[in-house]
């Protein structure tokens, strides 16, 4: 073999070992990093994992909005408006968006007793604008 | 109105293949001439336009009713195509170097692109289309969160970069199709790449200061496919212009450039199919319709399928390998571009993996979250640092080794620095935020030491212009391992008098008053902290019904403090967050470095004489954004959506 033809055949090796390393640690990376989406029914079926991060989603049902009288703590139910609905608590500021009757999604846990504690809430970025995991909501039987 | 008829007609354009440059002019003129009728549009408060009606206001203050034009779907792709035609009549204007072939090539390519856009722009996205009998009397609004100078310059600038790499791309095409694919076409495609790279440097990091200023809650990257559509395309630019170097002064790697010019492009519409057609779960998610993504994802499969259908026919005209050592600075650039092109992977793959699990799993919906992208391409891109610390040590073809040897020597003090630094100013180290220090610090002393020697032997402009592409880079890396992890946060309830301690200092919410802006209602919080005030407000946009929050910032040269206001309690409270983020503004300073060096670079390579073993604008930017992402960690929990 000459060797511009080793060096290239080397080169070729190093890089494919570094691509497949990479792929390996991003594989990984990204199985501990997905949160898979569950809406209100399947939380209240008990089909929601426990204590894993997961996302869930709802409308803020209407006059379930409770603070606590000190500090930040506030609870409230997410409805899909056929039915199922599930309460959430969630200590930190809620977005400048988020309102009742609006569309609502929260990421964290749920805990044995059908709590779900929130880590982060996010509510919709505009008016117009619904977030295509609570747009199925309207169609999921 | 009438304009549109006028592009009709234009776009048989691509069909002449001669005397092409005259009708770019007028492509461009007609277009302009389009884009002030609806400027006018919007400044007359014309709400019998649909567009207008839907996207304006009367109580909108003026360069927000400009800036209105590109705030919403219709106008922002007939911006896109005023772009398109602005950098095809660049190319028609300073072509004159370009064979006839070459050029007939280049602006058909060009010219067939916009059209395509245009078709687009007609069929799926006409921005002029009336509401007529039933004039509204007033208009909708524009989206609050884009009323901000940020959200004027921004997307602009980002579709200055994104087109920009068309002419690159059509370069590529037409150097395949005519098979003159050497050194003087990389000489030809370098400036347009450069300044293309430098817009989408500014682009991006305009993107990131806007979310940060304006959002309200100092979050400043998300990882979301919005940013990660801008970001891809820049990773590709980023390695095209350093195996440009390589075509340049050694005369290889030109079919990989090639693919890189048409990749570059074609992630360029795919972030625009990807922005566009809504199919992302994302915080953006401005403009969404499905008809548009389905002619997006056309006219995407047509650019990215066909160039890569001409570069597979041409692909036989290989040229000998190029022969070089180990220690080269062709194998830095190979790293370099290998290294750019995972990290380019990870991202995509982030991206697009919950779209390939919705399909394939019917329905399900999953997110990848910032972790994945923070453990994933934050360690590729320390690496590739490391290796930016070589480029102005290793020479073409080989370098001794002992030149390289005697980089260890500044990259263990610098290892020290970066570990005792942060111990003396915040008392504790994270492993990456050593790393980041410590490579970054090696990667300026091995570019200012460079400097140094030069001064005494030739300082070229390409020299210069890599040093500080580099440095900049290397500023912004510094940012980003300070703004990341050395950031405080921290959410109180707080009433008028009462104070909340965060890292040492203490903020009194000193009072809270009721104001007014032209279109909106506010509440202001005045915060003090350590004698200045800084001020915070929610705001009411009265004709959209929207609620922002304008985040407070105490500007400083090593740190913001930045004050949120949340929600207000029934007893008159009300929630705040603060935060302390060191060195933020450096992130956005580098890249600015980085982009002026680019685009110093751009303009100046004609004009000097070659030095074939040694300078040349060789390994440049890498810049910034490659750990920008490093933070969005933390913060911006509960924030903005």
């Amino acid at each position: 073999m000459n060797p511009i033809r080793k060096r290239r055949l080397q080169l070729i090796v190093f890089a494919l070992a570094g691509v497949v390393a990479t792929a390996a640690v991003s594989l990984v990376a990204l199985r501990q990093n997905i949160d898979h989406f569950y809406p209100p029914h399947r939380i209240v079926s008990g089909d929601a994992p426990v204590e894993v991060r997961i996302r869930a989603g709802g409308y803020v049902e209407p006059g379930s909005i409770e603070r606590e009288a000190e500090g930040l703590g506030v609870r409230f139910l997410l409805t899909d408006r056929a039915g199922a609905s599930f309460q959430v608590a969630y200590d930190g500021l809620l977005p400048s968006l988020f309102k009742e009757d609006q569309g609502s999604i929260v990421v964290g846990r749920l805990a044995e007793d059908g709590l779900f504690k929130a880590d982060q809430v996010l509510a919709r970025h505009d008016e117009n604008y619904t977030p295509p995991e609570l747009k199925d909501l309207d169609t999921i039987p | 109105m009438a304009a549109l008829g006028l592009w009709g007609g234009h776009r048989s354009q691509p069909a002449l293949l001669h005397a092409v440059s005259g009708l770019a002019q007028l492509q461009l003129a007609l277009l302009l001439g389009a884009f002030a009728l609806l400027a006018a549009a919007f400044l007359q408060d014309d709400f019998s336009v649909l567009y207008i009606a839907e996207n304006s206001n009367s109580s909108l203050p003026w360069y927000y009713k400009i800036s209105a034009i590109w705030g919403a779907h219709e106008g922002s792709f007939l911006l896109w195509t005023l772009v398109m035609s602005a950098w095809t009549s660049a190319v028609a204007w300073a072509g004159g170097r370009l064979a006839s072939d070459t050029g007939n090539y280049v602006l058909g390519t060009m010219g067939l692109i916009n059209a395509h856009f245009l078709l687009y722009l007609l069929l799926a996205s006409n921005p002029f289309l009336r509401l007529v009998p039933n004039v509204p009397v007033d208009g909708a609004d524009l989206n609050p969160v884009l009323q901000d100078f940020g959200q004027i310059v921004h997307p602009p600038m980002l579709y200055v970069g994104w087109l920009g790499f068309s002419v690159a791309f059509s370069l590529a095409v037409a150097a395949l199709l005519t098979r003159r694919l050497d050194d003087d076409w990389a000489n030809l495609v370098r400036p347009w790449c450069y300044l293309a790279w430098a817009s989408l440097t500014v682009g991006i990091a305009l993107g990131s200061w806007c979310a940060y200023h304006e959002l309200g809650w100092g979050g400043w990257w998300f990882w979301d496919p919005v940013e990660n559509a801008s970001f891809m395309p820049w990773l590709a630019g980023t390695a095209l212009m350093h195996s440009l170097a390589v075509v340049r002064k050694r005369n290889g790697f030109h079919h990989w450039a090639a693919l890189l010019c048409l990749v570059t492009f074609s992630l360029c519409l795919a972030g625009a199919f990807l922005v566009r057609s809504g199919v992302l779960t994302c915080v953006h998610a401005i403009a969404s319709d499905p008809t548009r993504g389905v002619m997006l994802l056309a006219i995407l499969c047509l650019v990215a399928g066909g160039s890569q259908v001409i570069n597979a026919v041409r692909y036989r005209d290989m040229k000998p390998p190029l022969g070089f050592e180990l220690l080269a600075r062709e194998t830095l650039l190979l790293i370099n571009n290998l290294l750019l092109m995972t990290a380019l992977g990870t991202v995509f793959v982030g991206t697009m993996f919950p779209l390939v699990y919705e399909a394939l799993s019917g329905g399900g919906r999953l997110s990848v979250g910032p972790p994945y992208f923070n453990r994933v391409f934050l360690p590729i891109m320390c690496v590739l640092v490391g290796f930016l610390a070589l480029a102005p040590i290793l020479r073409w073809r080989s370098t001794p080794a002992s030149l390289a040897v005697a980089a260890w020597k500044p990259l263990v003090m610098a290892a020290a620095a970066g570990v005792a630094i942060p111990l003396l100013v915040a008392g504790w180290i994270t492993f990456a935020a050593v790393a980041a220090y410590s490579l970054a610090g090696w990667v300026i002393w091995t570019h200012v030491a460079d400097l140094a020697r030069r001064r005494r032997s030739a300082v070229t402009i390409g020299s210069i212009t890599m040093i500080a592409g580099h440095l900049g880079f290397a500023v912004a890396v510094l940012a980003l391992a300070s703004a990341g992890p050395y950031s405080h946060v921290s959410q109180v309830r707080m009433a008028v008098g009462d104070s909340a301690e965060l890292n040492g200092r203490r903020y009194t919410l000193a009072a809270v008053e009721d104001t007014q802006g032209p279109n909106y209602l506010a509440t202001r919080g005045r915060f003090e902290v350590e004698g200045r005030f800084i001020e915070a407000e929610k705001r009411l946009y009265t004709p959209r019904d929207v609620v922002t929050t304008e985040g407070g910032i105490g500007h400083g040269l090593f740190r913001d403090l930045y004050v949120s206001m949340g929600e207000p309690f029934d007893d008159g409270s009300w929630g705040v967050q603060l935060q302390e983020k060191p060195l933020i503004r450096w992130i956005w300073a580098g890249a600015m470095i980085v982009a002026i060096a680019g685009i110093l670079a751009a303009f100046t390579s004609g004009r000097l004489p070659r030095a074939p073993s040694f300078a040349g604008e060789s390994g440049r930017q890498q810049s910034k954004s490659g750990g920008r992402a490093a933070t969005a960690r933390g913060h911006a929990t509960s924030g903005p959506v």
